[in-house]
């Protein structure tokens, strides 16, 4: 066990059809964006992923090499992996109390109000984010890398 | 962590009397490399199980040559493997304390006392083994197998005695193992899903012969479903096809490029991949280049028995 516990946890769906290594990624990525990683956390080891969800530690490592290539963490010899930056354009834009936020919120409860169903509105938000975000290609999802199995 | 675990080259061993034996493994080569977690899959019968009694030094092949961290003879590394048989051989009328002193003696200057405490968990210390359930005795063989702090680790059907939440624990178990000390380990079983996400290197057995071996990622990469109108599928490698009136749907090992104007292409999954082989017996091996045994890399022939 580490002297200093790791910032967050990761869980893993053998059902999703997303790569275990993505899931990893995705979800570290959203704690880094949530806010809830930040700069200096540092993220658990293999030895302590692979305990806590059974699945294979260089699929671990794999994902925390992704991450390290994208500037977002960095491993330190001997202490661990350590998040480097933060996530997302403005950092305080996803905070419980930001504008857009805010914004967003009233935005939901309306379309509750008029009767969308969850799924209703997850589809509708999912067609305004692809048309809004189509011409400036944001973040690609990271292909996986040959070689990138070795120990 | 470099090196091989286990390298064999045209591996054989027939059970029962000459001529009517039953040919349980027939030149079977394969090779790997130290230091991954290996699934061990095919149907029942496959030869899953002679294989690693073969490789744990309990018996001897009828042919061909092996290598086991790196000894023609595999018993005389027998303290660096741990085997776990299918049937959990315990002595029945030990208690499960006597057991782990059992460990700790016959296993001087390598027990890990800690580990095989941890894993035996809440079993009864008092009990006698006779007294305890499949799983409680598979927790127990798994305590003794990781209390050795073997090198290389054998599991036939590992996973079969125990309860959702048990099996869950005992992976991840095994997975810190080899993280910290870069264990091999071998897992067999006939249930792929069991293994799957665990495992990263994968041997598929079928009629005593290893028909895909390698990397999980890679064995998965050099495949493609193709779905399209009926036409020719060379240079393509077809696994299996399926025409239903003019639309082709076919697995196939990729030779080159896929034609993605002409193909709807997906990838398929490792069960996918392993049902469409189980049911094209012809199809040939495909063994990645980590897999492949080096020519020569065996010395000692096994005379035939």
């Amino acid at each position: 066990m580490a002297a200093e516990s790791a910032a967050v946890e990761f869980r893993i769906d053998r059902r999703s059809g997303v790569a275990t290594y993505l899931q990893i990624v995705q979800q570290t990525k959203q704690a880094l964006r949530l806010g809830v990683l930040e700069p200096g956390d540092r993220l658990p080891t293999a030895r302590e992923v692979v305990a806590a969800t059974a699945i294979n530690p260089n699929t671990v490592l794999k994902a925390y090499r992704e991450l390290e290539r994208e500037g977002l963490v960095e491993a330190r010899r001997g202490l661990g992996t350590f998040v480097r930056r933060t996530l997302g354009g403005a950092p305080d834009a996803t905070a419980a109390d930001a504008p857009l936020r805010t914004e967003l919120a009233d935005w939901a409860r309306r379309a509750r109000a008029a009767g969308l169903e969850k799924d209703d509105v997850g589809a509708l938000f999912t067609a305004v984010l692809d048309s809004t975000y189509s011409t400036n290609g944001t973040e690609s999802a990271g292909r996986s890398h040959k070689g990138d199995q070795e120990r | 962590m470099t090196g091989v675990a286990i390298e064999a080259h045209g591996l054989g061993k027939t059970y029962g009397r000459r001529g009517g034996g039953h040919r349980a493994l027939h030149d079977c080569s394969f090779r790997l490399p130290a230091g991954r977690v290996c699934a061990l899959v095919g149907p029942n019968g496959a030869g899953k199980s002679t294989l690693l009694n073969l490789a744990a030094g309990l018996d001897r092949p009828g042919a061909g040559s092996l290598a086991v961290l790196g000894s023609t003879e595999p018993a005389a590394v027998r303290d660096r493997i741990a085997y776990v048989a299918q049937d959990k051989p315990l002595y029945p009328q030990l208690t499960v304390a006597d057991t782990l002193w059992a460990g700790a003696e016959l296993n001087p200057g390598r027990w890990d006392r800690t580990t095989a405490d941890r894993i035996a968990g809440t079993l009864p210390r008092a009990a006698r083994v006779r007294t305890l359930s499949g799983g409680q005795r598979t927790r127990l063989a798994l305590a003794l197998a990781l209390g050795k702090r073997p090198e290389l680790m054998l599991l036939d059907e590992p996973m079969a005695d125990l309860d959702p939440l048990a099996r869950h624990e005992l992976m991840g178990v095994l997975m810190a193992e080899t993280a910290e000390h870069g264990t091999t380990i071998v897992m067999s079983s006939h249930i792929l899903t069991e293994l799957e996400g665990a495992c990263d290197y994968l041997l598929f057995v079928d009629g005593g012969r290893v028909r895909l071996g390698g990397e999980a990622d890679d064995i998965v990469d050099a495949h493609a479903l193709l779905t399209g109108q009926a036409r020719d599928l060379a240079p393509h490698t077809v696994v299996e096809s399926r025409t239903t009136g003019r639309q082709l749907t076919a697995l196939v090992r990729k030779e080159g490029p896929v034609d993605t104007a002409a193909w709807a292409v997906t990838q398929p999954s490792l069960e996918e991949l392993l049902l469409a082989h189980l049911r094209s017996p012809e199809a040939p091996p495909l063994l990645t280049p980590s897999a492949s045994p080096v020519p020569g890399a065996v010395r000692e022939e096994v005379a035939s028995a």
